[in-house]
Order: structure tokens, then sequence, then C-alpha cells
């Protein structure tokens, strides 16, 4: 095959690489896209997309079945049934629609694409095995955004009974016992969903709570929720693998006792881990930063030439995250002047409630020195919340005592996702409480919990 | 009362728009029927638009500089009895007029927050504070709906201090844009103080830095760096010339000849025939001789005397020689044009060649004067230099500079003898005219102005 000579190389179209190479073509550089699965990535294929629309399809039954019994609203409805099959047909339906979106959004921008593995040969010359033979691709510039991937246990490979996200997204029935290995957001997202379609679910975390990225207050209306699910949570607890028989999970639980769950289904989510395999990393030997690639706050690697982006780099893993690295990245080979100058990455963690996160949390604003105010505002004092018949959560703020800067913004609740774009803009302009304060929020809306969390903080809540 | 909306007319053969050089009235002025209101200018001329009838601005459509279409409304005057505007057009324009006061209301904020600020600069030196409230105000047309933009008192204190404020490794606190800004301008923001809430930098406080910061950080020493830029908008004139040169120096692959010729001769002649002419005849400059020299060469190479259609891929070569004369008038380089040189004697060249540079100068020549050249001469008169790069003026082929004349000692053989010596400077485009044609060209001209009887032998 003829060799092809580009300025820009994209290894990888998930979300960093397919926004890096249409920001490109969008400032006319010459680009070429390399993917050897479906564009997307995991976000888009096996990831935030599916699991949403599994998550939503949970949640309707679930309010079905609520419906069937006795209920505040006076709704009468038979018990619900779900055909999984075809609620998988319905969301790789959305997910096909938003892979042909990627490809037609990458064509319109001139970006090339290539179907294929890629292997580097040097800094600059990466060859990719694709369907029809070995394309050698010439660059000058390469971006690096080969993803992530689930993390194997060793003493429970993957395989028969034993699943990853990327499966538990497309199983054929609702598995009536599943064990979850990993008390993360995947895990809890996922236990509830299939919780939530009927399934016996158990949670199995080594820390001493689950969600142990966040702290307490945000955890405890999950927990809570957890219980009221039916969820079982073993924190504490050592997953040791299966039973001889292959039917239940060995966990060595928090009192230091054996105890055997039996599953159907044992869904591993113990986090994920940077593809640095099989793209031929060992040929340009970059200097690496614990298991991901060192880059500085140009995305650069310490190879001229060579940048990577997204969650080959580094925590957090998060879509948003490797979209603006790519964007920025982009733009840097154009000849702008750009670097890494975020105040926030917003997280959201699609547990019902949700969590949303964006700046510090009390305790790391304290523990990076500042003097802090803060206080949360809860959703049960909010008019909407109570006529949406979810009360739970709240939403917190942490300013600093003696300016009023606005740190961090915290809320857990049903729906809350939604307000993280006030919550990382105000961070990002360099709000302060009376800014939040001054601004008028609709109402009757969550949102208000936001003006209200300010105005308590500075002392003069209204509603509370 | 009636609303009276005048639109930018037709101002001249295939015009689609023309640019709004300057307003000879301002909202709120009377005027009468023929008045000039404005001056646009299109692709060739600045032409004045006067008023059709009496009655009193109420609304201008643009800002000098902006570009409008033909048949955009671009003044709105109240006259008595019937206008042309019916009452439903009006409620639906209101909208953009309250729209363009604002956009003025603005602007005219900014203008007074500017002169306070150089007004702040000079109290700066004894730290006074100006805390004075600026308020521009605009009226609508009905009086009902007003329009105030007032400064935010943040803006009115401006800090005159400089040095870092931020506590050692704080984080400066900034918006995106600004911290863009800084980027791009290669301003580290920890440099910055900011004066927002919080500690917050706004775009004003980085204004106040590029303009303060490079003097701060040279201590002592009686010069200082002028760190000001003026900012003045390419509008008119200017930027035709601006595209003009863009399209002829991109467009078109130059080839430049620079010959001497001895002037000797024809300045001999020249002293004559300006001694002897009768007083209504013109002062013979240098000019109408070499108009005659280019009709007499471009009858040997008529592809010289061309205009090159390079989208088309064709060469109109004309049988009139159609000579631009380039000026230089107050307001940027324009290039008059003496139509059929070849039909014209040397006192006829020299007639037109004076009458075309007074009108050019005072800005009264028209468009069909200030186009249609088939070949141009540029001079700058004394300070023509020794050689110069003439651009052509796109889309002719060639374009001929005249250079300084000098008196030099010139070897003839068997002693240096004074002689007038003057060089010519001649960009081709070489996309159509090869070097050898150039080149016998350029020799063509030399030996007409070297031997002057020649330019005026006949066949």
């Amino acid at each position: 095959m003829k060799e092809i000579k580009t300025k820009l190389l994209v290894i990888g179209a998930g979300p960093g690489g397919y926004i890096c190479a249409i920001r490109a073509g969008q400032l006319g550089i010459d680009t070429v896209i390399i993917e050897a699965g479906k564009p997307g990535g995991t976000c888009l294929n096996v990831g935030c997309i599916p699991s949403k629309a599994l998550i939503h399809a949970a949640g309707e039954f679930e309010k079905a079945v609520h419906f069937s019994g006795d209920n505040a609203l006076g709704i009468s409805a038979s018990a619900p049934r779900i055909n999984l099959r075809k609620t998988l047909e319905w969301k790789n339906g959305i997910v096909s629609r938003l892979n042909s979106g990627v490809a037609g959004l990458l064509k319109k921008h001139g970006v090339k694409t290539v179907e294929g593995w890629a292997k580097f040969r040097d800094g600059k010359t990466v060859a990719v095995e694709t369907p029809t033979g070995t394309q050698v691709i010439r660059a000058e510039y390469i971006v690096i955004a080969t993803g992530s991937a689930p993390i194997e246990l060793p003493f429970l490979p993957f395989g028969g009974r034993v699943i990853s996200s990327t499966e538990a997204l497309s199983l054929n029935e609702v598995p009536a016992k599943l064990a979850v290995v990993g008390g993360g957001y995947i895990g809890l997202e996922l236990g509830i969903a299939y919780a939530k379609l009927g399934s016996e679910v158990t949670v199995v975390e080594a820390a001493k709570a689950v969600l142990p990225l966040y702290d307490k207050d945000l955890i405890r209306p999950v927990t809570k929720r957890l219980k009221e699910l039916g969820i079982k949570v073993l924190t504490g607890a050592k997953a040791k693998g299966l039973s001889s028989k292959g039917d239940a999970l060995l966990v060595e639980n928090g009192s230091g006792k054996d105890v055997k769950i039996p599953a159907d289904k044992i869904l591993v989510t113990v986090g994920r881990k940077p593809v640095t395999e099989g793209w031929g990393l060992e040929e340009i030997d970059l200097f690496m930063e614990g298991r991901f690639i060192r880059i500085n706050e140009r995305c650069e690697t310490s190879m001229r030439g060579i940048y990577a982006i997204g969650d080959v780099t580094g925590e957090p893993m998060l879509a948003h995250r490797a979209m603006a690295q790519g964007e920025m990245v982009a733009e840097l080979i154009a000849g702008e002047k750009r670097s890494w100058d975020k105040v926030c990455i917003p997280a959201v963690c699609f547990t019902d409630p949700e969590i949303v996160t964006a700046g510090l949390s009390p305790d790391e604003a304290r523990a990076q020195g500042h003097e802090i105010k803060s206080d949360l505002f809860p959703l049960q004092a909010n008019g909407r919340a109570m006529s949406m018949e979810r009360e739970d959560g709240f939403v917190r703020i942490v300013a600093r005592a003696d300016n009023h800067l606005v740190l961090g913004i915290q809320a857990v609740g049903s729906g809350v996702s939604e307000l993280s774009a006030g919550f990382a803009l105000a961070l990002e302009i360099g709000a302060r409480l009376e800014d939040i304060a001054a601004t008028i929020h609709a109402h009757p809306t969550q949102s208000e919990a936001l003006q209200e969390a300010a105005l308590r903080t500075l002392g003069h809540a209204l509603h509370i | 009362m009636g609303e009276y909306v005048i639109k930018l007319p037709d101002v001249g053969e295939g015009v689609a728009e023309a640019e709004i050089v300057e307003w000879e009235v301002a909202i709120g002025d009377v005027v009468q029927e023929d008045m000039v209101l404005a001056a646009v200018m299109t692709d060739k001329a600045t032409v004045e638009i006067p008023s059709p009838v009496d009655g009193r601005v109420i609304w201008l459509g643009a800002e000098p500089g902006d570009i409008m279409s033909v048949g955009a409304p671009i003044i709105r005057l109240e006259v008595s009895g019937e206008g042309n505007v019916s009452a439903s057009d009006k409620k639906t324009d209101k909208g953009s007029e309250a729209d363009a006061l604002i956009a003025k209301a603005a602007k005219a904020a900014k203008d007074v927050a500017a002169a306070e600020e150089t007004a702040k600069a000079s109290t700066a030196a004894t730290s006074t504070k100006v805390e004075a409230t600026v308020s521009a105000s605009a009226f609508v047309a009905d009086g009902r709906t007003k329009v105030t933009i007032e400064k935010p008192a943040a803006l009115q204190t401006r800090r005159t201090v400089s040095g870092p404020t931020r506590a050692e490794g704080e984080k400066p606190l900034a918006s995106p844009s600004v911290r863009k800004r800084a980027k791009e301008a290669g301003v580290d923001l920890r440099q910055v103080p900011g004066t927002g809430p919080a500690g917050r930098i706004s775009h004003e406080d980085l204004d106040a830095y590029f303009d303060g910061s490079t003097i701060t950080a040279q201590p002592g020493g009686g010069l200082q760096a002028n760190t000001s830029v003026t900012d003045i908008k390419v509008v008119g004139l200017r930027r035709k010339i601006a595209e003009k040169m863009s399209i002829s120096k991109s467009r078109i692959p130059h080839i430049t000849i620079v010959e001497e010729v001895d002037m000797t001769a024809l300045e001999e002649l020249r002293g004559v025939l300006n001694k002897s002419k009768s007083d209504d005849k013109p002062k013979l400059t240098l000019l109408p001789f070499l108009m005659r020299s280019l009709v007499k060469a471009v009858g040997e190479q008529p592809a010289l005397n061309a205009i090159f259609d390079d989208e088309a891929g064709v060469i109109h070569q004309y049988g009139g020689v159609h000579i631009g004369m380039a000026a230089q008038t107050p307001n940027g380089l324009v290039v008059p044009v003496i139509k059929h040189a070849e039909a014209r004697d040397i006192w006829g060249c020299a007639a037109e060649v004076n009458r075309l540079a007074a009108a050019a100068k005072s800005g009264t020549a028209t468009r069909e004067e200030l186009g249609g050249s088939t070949i141009t001469i540029t001079s700058l008169g004394p300070l023509g230099a020794i050689a110069t790069t003439p651009v052509i003026n796109h889309p002719e082929v060639a374009i001929i500079g005249v250079n300084k004349m000098a008196i030099r000692p010139m070897w003839d053989g068997t002693t240096f003898v004074p002689r007038k010596m003057m060089n010519i400077s001649a960009s081709f485009d070489h996309r159509v005219i090869d070097g050898w044609d150039a080149a016998v060209f350029v020799q063509k001209i030399k030996s007409l102005l070297e031997s002057p009887a020649m330019i005026f032998m006949e066949g």
C-alpha cells in the first residue's frame, strides 16, 4: 500500500482523538485518524452512552414497578415486564447513530479515517494493520489517544460468569443474582440499574465504604437508596475467586470470615487501566508516570512531536477531560499558544441519586491550606424536588473564608447531573459566593438549591 | 410627523456595495434638501450622498468604515408630513433601531472611559483616584425609551500600583477568555494584579498591565520604552489601496528591470521648449515626454499595453494607450488616467496631466478618470531614489517607474564628462511578458529618451 504522509496522525478515535482530529480539520491541518473499532471509543460504544441508556431503561422500569403497587400519586398499573433484548436493540440504535455521527463529523472536517490497529515503527512512523493490508503512515505530529480498558483480576479472569462493564451493557437477560466486585462509580451505576431491573445485587468493596473517591456526606443519600433498592453491600471485603462449582463468588468479609455469594453473573469493576500495550510504545520509549504516559501542561510527551491525551495520560479518566485536551493539542499544532489552565473538570456519577462534583470538596480545600466557609442546601426544602418525589440530596458549596472565592461545588440528588454546567461555569470564571447568590435562578427548579447554598454559606439562606 | 428612510443609492455602474467614509451629519442635526449627508466610497471614487428632503436626522445605520450594500437603509430622517415609511414598517424596525442606539451608547461610554483613562494617566503621579460616575445616554426617536449605560464602580477606580499582589504560590484568578488572551500575548498572569472581586483579573487589568508593565520593569535611565500602540482602522482609500496591492503582489509574478538613461539631450530640449512656448501652453515636465515615448514603444510591442484577465485566461491588447499616472494625494495613492495618449501631442499630454493631477489632489476626480488605464507610470519626483521595484497596477502587465535625475561623471571614451543621468525601473507581469521582451521594451524607452528627436518622428 502506498505510504501516507500527513501533518497530524491521531491514534484512537475516542472522545479525545476524534475531537482533536475535528478541531485540527477545522484549523486546516492535514489529519489522519486511526481506529481499530467503531469511532467514539469506550465512551460512545461501551461506556458513558450505552450505560446511560441502560440506566434510563432501568429507571423507567422501576417507576412502573412502583406504580403497580400503592403509591402517593394514585396511579395504578399492572406489574411490568421487560424484554431486555429489545432494550439492547434500542441502546444499540443510539450507539450506531452516534457512531455514524462521529464518522460524519470527521469526514465533514476533511479528516481521513484509517481502520485498523496502529503500531509505532519510530517517532514519526506508524504501521496500521488494516483489513486490506499494512498501511504505513508518516506524520509530523502524532497524538496518542489509545484510552483505557477494564482491569482484570488474576483470580477472577473475564469469561463465563465473570464479566466486565462492556459485557454488562449487553446481557440478553436480567441475571437473577448479580455480584459486583468493586463499589466504585461504574460498579454502583450498573449494580443499581440491574437491581431496578429485578436482580438480587451484592456489592463487594475492599474499602470501608462504597464510592471511596467521595466524602461521606455525598455518599450517604446513595447508600440509603442502595438499601431501599435491596442492594447488599459488603465493605472491607475481599473477593477471593470463584467457588469450585463456579456458581458463586468467594469473599472474605469485613470480619475476616469467608462467605459464599451465589451469583449468575459476577461483574468486576475494580478500575480501568491505560492502554499502553500492543501499539509499539516500546519502539518510542516514552517517559511514564506510573502506568500512564507522562505529559506536561501542553500534553507533550517526552518525545518531540508526540502528544498524548485522555485516559492513557492519567486520572481523572473522563471523556470531557480528553476532549478538552484534544482540542488544545489541535490548536497547539496549528501554532496557537495554549496550555492546560482549567480550574475544574466536573465529574458526574450516574448512581441513583446522582452525584456531581466540581472543584474542591471541603476536605480537599482544607488539605490545600485554605480557610473555608462551606454549607449545603437540602433538596428537602426545594419545591421542585418535592414535586418530583425526590427530596433526597443537597447542593453544597465550598468557598474561601477571606474573599469568598468559590473553590468547589458538589451536589447529590436525582437528576442533578444537569446542574454540573452551572457549577463548572461558576468555578471557571472565578465566581464568588456573592456572584452566585446575586444571580437569579429560575423557580421552580432544582438549580435554586445552588443559589440557596451560596446564600446559606453567606449566612442568609431564604428558604431554610 | 413622518419618517423618511434614505437607502444607499446605486452610486455607479455595477457597484453592489460601498463603504461609508464619513458622516457629514450627526443624530439630531437638521438637514435641508441637497445638503450632503455622507461620503461613501466605491472601488473607484468617493461619492457624496445628498439629502432628498428637509428633516432631522434620527438614526445613522453604520459606522465609518462599514461596508453597506446598495439599497440598505443608512439614514432615517424625521420629516414634516408623510414620510416614506408606513406605520407597520416602523414597528418592526424599532428593535434594530434600539440596537443601534444601544451600540452607539455603549461606544460613547467606551470613549468616555478612554478619555477618563487618559486623564487618569496624568493624575496617576499624584495618586489621585478618579471617582467620576460616567454615563452615556441616548434617546430613541419617540423619547419614551431611554438607553443608559453606567460604568460600574469597579472600573472607575483604577489601580496605580504594580507588581504581584497575590500570595506566594497562589493561582491567579481569571476567566477563561482572560487567560487565553494573556497566553496569546505571552503574559504570565501571576504577574498581573487583579482589581476584581477576590483579586480576579479582568480584561481591563490586562489592558492596564500591557500599558504599564515594561515601564516598571526598567528602573533608572533617562530613556523609557514607549509601549503605546495606536490602532488605526484601515478605511476608505487606504483600504482600497491595501486590497489592490495585495492582489497585485500576490497574483502577479513581477520581473523588474532597472536601466540608466542619459537625459542630457532631453533636458536641453525641454528647457528650450519651455522657454520658447507661448503662454497659453502648459509648462512641460518629464512626464509628457515619457508618455509619448511609451506610445512609440508600445506601438512596436503592443503586448505591453494590455490587461491580463487571468481568471478568464485572456489578454486584452488595447489599440489606445491609456496611461495611468500614480499620484500621491493627502489621503494616499490614486491613479488618474490620461486617456488616449496616442491621440495627444506633447502639449496635450502635459495639459491633461496637469488637469488630472489637480483633480486627484482635490479629490474631485470622477470614477471614469480614475480607471481604465492600460499601462502605468509611477514617479516619486525628486524623491525618486536610484532604483525602485514598482508594483504593477493590476490587471495591467507593465509599469514604468521614473527615478531621480542627477548629474554624474560619465566616461565618453577619453574623459569623464558631466551628464544628467536618470534611472528607470520597470516591472512586468512575468506570466505573459518574457524577460527578453521586457528588456527590449526598456531599451526602446531608453533610446527614445536619449535621442528625443525620435519621439517626434512619425512612422
